[in-house]
């Protein structure tokens, strides 16, 4: 069984675009990615999956069950953290955690005092006083408290600093390990590549590819780049060329020992062979319709 | 009960300014009713050569001398338009002020139906008016007994279940008004419960606004009818009680299928 069966889901609010027709499968104790930027759809599928929104067409499923049809079972299992977080006025964070203990049905004291050491936050503290970083932390808690089965993160860093980041993917890989899938929604996109197994794409509502992130990453294809001439004509795999006073720039997933005769025949003061980057992978998508990461062209 | 007891928690402060403001009112016009009522007869000639702002108040019915006369128609004002006012914001933001905050996202993302979250915040409603009038009962009885009158219970405990009845209908309406809010409401309870406070000045004034007792909930709380006749109208009473479930129930459909954002 899946933690998430997404199947041609669709939300439309009005005449507006939220998402359409998105296909996603996320498996249990996967770490999984969902990226995109602002507007994408993210957190219209998110909530959705929630049950804070009436989807428009399609359907999905948590556990194997229907979001709409079942939302309490679900809820029960998951723990959720909002990108933007608000509480209820005049509450101690430890009234919040009550409240939200007590919501579940769940004495979760013992795992709250432990979470809100890790995460240096005073329980005593009233959440109107806290920084924003304070009041994420505090919904972290809320979150992970419970001990839940799957966490849904919506863009959960922002607001932290790095040292609690830290802290905080420490505890969610502790997590995953122990058996929680994570489902983690954000446009920072070392966050993806350091920690989650697999990933999505959203773009204008539409999910646009879907893969564990070696793959998206393109194990074959790497970034090249020398400073002098040469002739890169004749190399096959060649793809987003960019050719300078200085020299050329290009993703390359072709034979490496052409790459290397061609570089032979050139007069080359410097060459840089890496992988590229996830945000690399981003921006083409975004910007390029994906075209240079199709691997079945290259 | 988790929600209702937040919900009580959260709305403690307000609830027992209200209930202190009117039950100190209350208080003081009993308290003074002694020293008031050798006046009262210049008062009641004042009152009659006003024509129409008389009817309106129905003190042209009412006896300013006797106890009840003069409690009728400051109770009236008091008790009625204060609790009017705290009932009507009370239910007006129940709902809608969890999408102003924002908290609705927390509240909603934990293991609690929506019909259980429109009940629990309804019940904490309910109990907070009923409190409400309870405490205020009190503290009007026993001013009475304070100033030596002997109580007249049966008028007394009629008006006050008139009000109660008046702030649970308006209480039930704009609980259902706030389902299909999602920002500022405060404006929307004060203005419904003036707008009916008026209505009823209106049809006092004139037999051709009659009607307009059917629709304002004033119109069952009446002073003056309540005396002369020692009941409730009942009719416009089960008009009220109609309003009141038809807003309950507009809350219960709206909030089940709502979007949350």
């Amino acid at each position: 069984m899946n933690a998430v069966d997404i199947d041609d889901l669709t939300k439309y609010y009005g005449k507006t675009r939220g998402i359409e027709q998105i296909d996603l499968t996320v498996r249990k104790g996967d770490f999984f990615g969902f990226i995109g930027p602002n507007g994408a759809g993210k957190s219209t599928t998110i909530r959705t999956l929630l049950g804070l929104i009436r989807q428009s067409g399609g359907r999905a499923q948590i556990f194997g069950l229907d979001t709409v049809k079942e939302r309490e079972k679900i809820l029960a299992r998951v723990g959720y953290l909002p990108s933007e977080v608000s509480f209820y006025p005049g509450m101690r964070v430890r009234d919040v955690l009550k409240l939200s203990a007590d919501l579940h049905r769940r004495d979760c004291r013992e795992m709250g005092g432990r979470l809100c050491e890790r995460l240096q936050l005073d329980p005593t503290r009233k959440v109107e006083d806290l920084s924003f970083g304070n009041r994420k932390k505090t919904a972290i808690v809320c979150a992970l408290q419970q001990e839940p089965e799957l966490l849904i993160l919506d863009e959960p860093t922002s607001g932290l600093d790095p040292l609690m980041q830290r802290e905080f993917f420490q505890i969610l890989e502790e997590r995953n390990k122990e058996g929680t899938t994570v489902f983690l929604s954000s446009h920072i996109l070392s966050e993806i590549q350091n920690h989650c197994t697999k990933a999505a794409i959203i773009k204008e509502g539409k999910i646009i590819t879907e893969g564990s992130v070696a793959e998206l990453l393109g194990t074959g294809t790497k970034r090249v780049s020398i400073r002098g001439s040469v002739d890169c004509g004749s190399l096959t795999g060649v793809k987003d060329l960019h050719c300078t006073k200085e020299g050329v720039d290009f993703l390359y997933s072709g034979d490496m020992n052409a790459l290397m005769r061609m570089a032979s025949r050139g007069d080359i003061q410097d060459i840089t062979v890496t992988e590229p980057d996830l945000e690399e992978v981003f921006l083409h998508y975004y910007e390029r319709g994906g075209a240079e990461y199709d691997h079945s062209e290259t | 009960m988790t929600i209702l007891k937040h919900e009580l928690r959260q709305g403690k402060i307000t609830f027992l300014i209200w209930t202190a403001a009117i039950a100190l009112l209350l208080m003081i016009c009993v308290l003074i009713f002694p020293e008031m009522r050798g006046e009262m007869d210049a008062v009641g000639e004042m009152f009659s050569s006003m024509g129409s702002f008389t009817a309106a108040f129905g003190m042209d019915r009412l006896n300013f001398g006797t106890l009840i006369g003069f409690y009728a128609v400051e109770c009236g004002n008091i008790l009625g338009l204060g609790g009017a006012f705290f009932a009507s914001l009370a239910g007006v933001s129940l709902l809608s002020k969890e999408e102003k905050d924002k908290t609705a996202e927390f509240l909603l993302t934990h293991p609690v139906s929506r019909v259980r979250v429109v009940t629990e915040k309804l019940a904490a409603l309910l109990l907070q008016i009923t409190a409400m009038n309870l405490l205020i009962l009190a503290i009007s009885l026993l001013s009475m007994h304070l100033i030596g009158e002997d109580i007249p219970w049966k008028e007394v405990l009629l008006m006050h279940g008139a009000y109660f009845l008046l702030q649970l209908e308006l209480a039930c309406v704009c609980f259902g008004v706030s389902a299909f809010l999602r920002r500022g409401s405060a404006g929307i309870g004060m203005g419904l419960a003036a707008m009916m406070y008026f209505l009823n000045l209106i049809a006092n004034m004139t037999d051709h606004a009659k009607f307009l007792k059917v629709v304002t909930p004033f119109g069952y709380c009446e002073g003056a009818d309540i005396l002369a006749d020692g009941r409730l109208n009942t009719g416009y009473a089960a008009v009220g009680i109609l309003f009141a479930c038809i807003g309950a129930a507009a809350a219960y459909w709206k909030y089940t299928g709502k979007d949350i954002h």
